[in-house]
């Protein structure tokens, strides 16, 4: 009996750990004043956010667009990779096996040192594409294991009897394989979305001048001070991961039956 | 099993992408560190091994050995924290909607997530705003800007990488085997430590390494709330990489640090393939 309620103390610790932080945002997102010292219920910053925020937003607009098209790359690169790696035999696999799960481990820091001086020695100017780059590079590793762990969970047979009734390669992929990935390629694509959008420390190294990601403004903006935008600003990531993580559970169960 | 030419062409686009901007810029980095400085940042194609003086150096010495220590303390705290959190979520009835509450914040913007720290620990923050209103403090005391800070905000980020893949093994874990050992007469303190933590062997080895090697790399959160004295090694690399414009150097401290993760890397994946033996 003892460990349950040993459990139970350090999963509500855990709970009170993580929701603190983010109830206070939410809190204080609708404090009239600009300090910590509650004052009157008020919209005041979300006003500002809204209708004032013109960088934030332009910052948020590029982040999109580099989420979107990062994540496109990496979701095909890696669910080729993940076809390739699981269902094929080949010289060199083992290698890049290993090579795959590289990026997954290695500290972003890196990611973003090593990226910086390959693009400063091929002379690749900073910015929309080198950011680009970074993305799908730490992205590819998760969606190779998101849409490996699917594969392992499909019965071969399936893609064996399409060749049998004399599909060609690029049908079976079409009509058998991708179907039958899609809750993996999505939930890929989700994640590597998420990451993109959220990256800050390899995109800091390789942005360049004029590159504003949103998470690079939400950084300069901590620094310069604190800003009560930016707590109604949480407030509507806090609200966007909630409706995420449920999302993407409807998602999984809408096409696990 | 298909065992055909064409597969290969399947891993063509990962296997060039990952050469030309992962595996290529390491070499790099791992060739510039034995380069000379250029005048004006750089490097000159000269062979020297003068940036590995740095580990020479008693104040860089310092910082590695802070960072070394601080990475296993928060490593340490963390899977403390997560294995009993992540057994309670298997053990519980609704584990499938509690494990969404530890998804949540994973999900939330890392920054926000260390600011929202900023705001509670702030000299204005939420934390002394409540001192001060029940009397207990005049002026505010400053919670930020200390090693303390790093290793709380360090726990805090890190505590959902620990828990998700603790939660997974642990879900796999057969209970009844502890029923049996204490059938056969064990307490429940030897049956935790005798069969439930061996058991979970490979998720706290995961958790461990997702949670240690990024603390290794660690920049953002010393930046933000270390303060002077709790310089990671991060951020020397990142301070020689855009202030001093000391490549060789920057490059030097990050193949070390590459060396270390794929050691530890290796060191995991040969345990967990031993366990799996045994098991």
């Amino acid at each position: 009996m003892d460990k349950r309620r040993t459990s139970l103390f350090f999963f509500l610790f855990s709970m009170i750990f993580f929701y603190l932080p983010l109830i206070v945002l939410v809190i204080y997102s609708f404090n009239d004043s600009k300090a910590m010292v509650w004052q009157n219920f008020s919209l005041r910053w979300y006003k500002e956010l809204f209708l004032y925020s013109n960088e934030l937003w332009r910052a948020f607009r590029y982040s999109v667009f580099i989420a979107l098209i990062s994540s496109s790359i990496s979701t095909i690169i890696g669910t080729l990779g993940a076809i390739g790696l699981h269902w094929h035999n080949f010289k060199f696999k083992k290698y890049l096996k290993i090579i795959v799960f590289l990026p997954l481990i290695v500290p972003e820091i890196i990611m973003g040192v090593s990226l910086l001086i390959l693009f400063v020695t091929v002379k690749l100017q900073l910015g929309l594409m080198s950011i680009i780059i970074v993305h799908t590079t730490v992205n590819i590793p998760f969606v190779l294991f998101i849409v490996l762990s699917r594969l392992a969970e499909i019965d071969y047979s399936l893609v064996e009897a399409s060749y049998d009734l004399g599909a060609t390669e690029f049908q079976t992929l079409k009509k058998i394989i991708l179907p039958l990935l899609i809750p993996a390629i999505i939930s890929g694509f989700l994640i590597a979305f998420t990451l993109s959008f959220d990256d800050f420390v390899a995109t800091f190294f390789v942005a360049g001048p004029g590159s504003t990601t949103l998470p690079l403004r939400i950084y300069s903006m901590i620094r310069i001070g604190v800003s009560p935008v930016i707590n109604a600003l949480s407030v509507l990531f806090i609200g966007f991961a909630i409706v995420l993580t449920l999302s993407t559970t409807k998602l999984q169960k809408y096409f696990i039956h | 099993m298909k065992n055909n030419k064409k597969g290969i062409l399947y891993t063509v686009p990962i296997t060039i992408w990952l050469t030309a901007f992962f595996l290529i810029p390491m070499l790099i980095v791992l060739v510039y560190s034995f380069l000379k400085k250029g005048i004006y940042g750089g490097v000159e194609l000269k062979f020297t091994l003068e940036s590995f003086n740095i580990f020479k150096n008693p104040i860089f010495l310092s910082i590695v050995y802070k960072t070394l220590f601080i990475s296993i303390l928060v490593t340490v705290i963390t899977i403390i924290i997560a294995i009993p959190t992540a057994y309670f979520i298997v053990r519980s009835k609704y584990k499938e909607k509690l494990i969404y509450l530890i998804i949540i914040p994973f999900w939330t913007n890392f920054l926000i997530r260390i600011y929202a720290w900023m705001a509670i620990l702030g000299s204005n923050g939420f934390i002394n705003m409540l001192l001060k209103k029940f009397g207990f403090i005049d002026n505010s005391i400053q919670f930020l800007y200390n090693t303390w800070a790093v290793i709380l905000i360090s726990v805090y980020t890190s505590l959902p990488f620990a828990i998700l893949p603790l939660y997974a093994t642990i879900d796999k874990f057969d209970f009844s085997l502890m029923e049996a050992a204490r059938d056969l007469g064990a307490t429940n303190k030897q049956s935790f430590f005798k069969i439930f933590l061996p058991n979970i062997k490979n998720g706290i080895m995961t958790a461990s390494i997702f949670t240690f090697v990024p603390m290794l790399g660690s920049y953002i959160v010393p930046k933000l709330v270390g303060g002077t004295n709790s310089i990671f090694l991060g951020n020397v690399i990142a301070r020689h990489l855009t202030e001093t414009r000391n490549w060789p150097m920057a490059s030097t401290i990050s193949s070390v640090l590459i060396l270390v993760t794929i050691i530890i890397l290796v060191i995991g994946l040969i345990k967990q393939e031993r366990g799996e033996l045994n098991g």
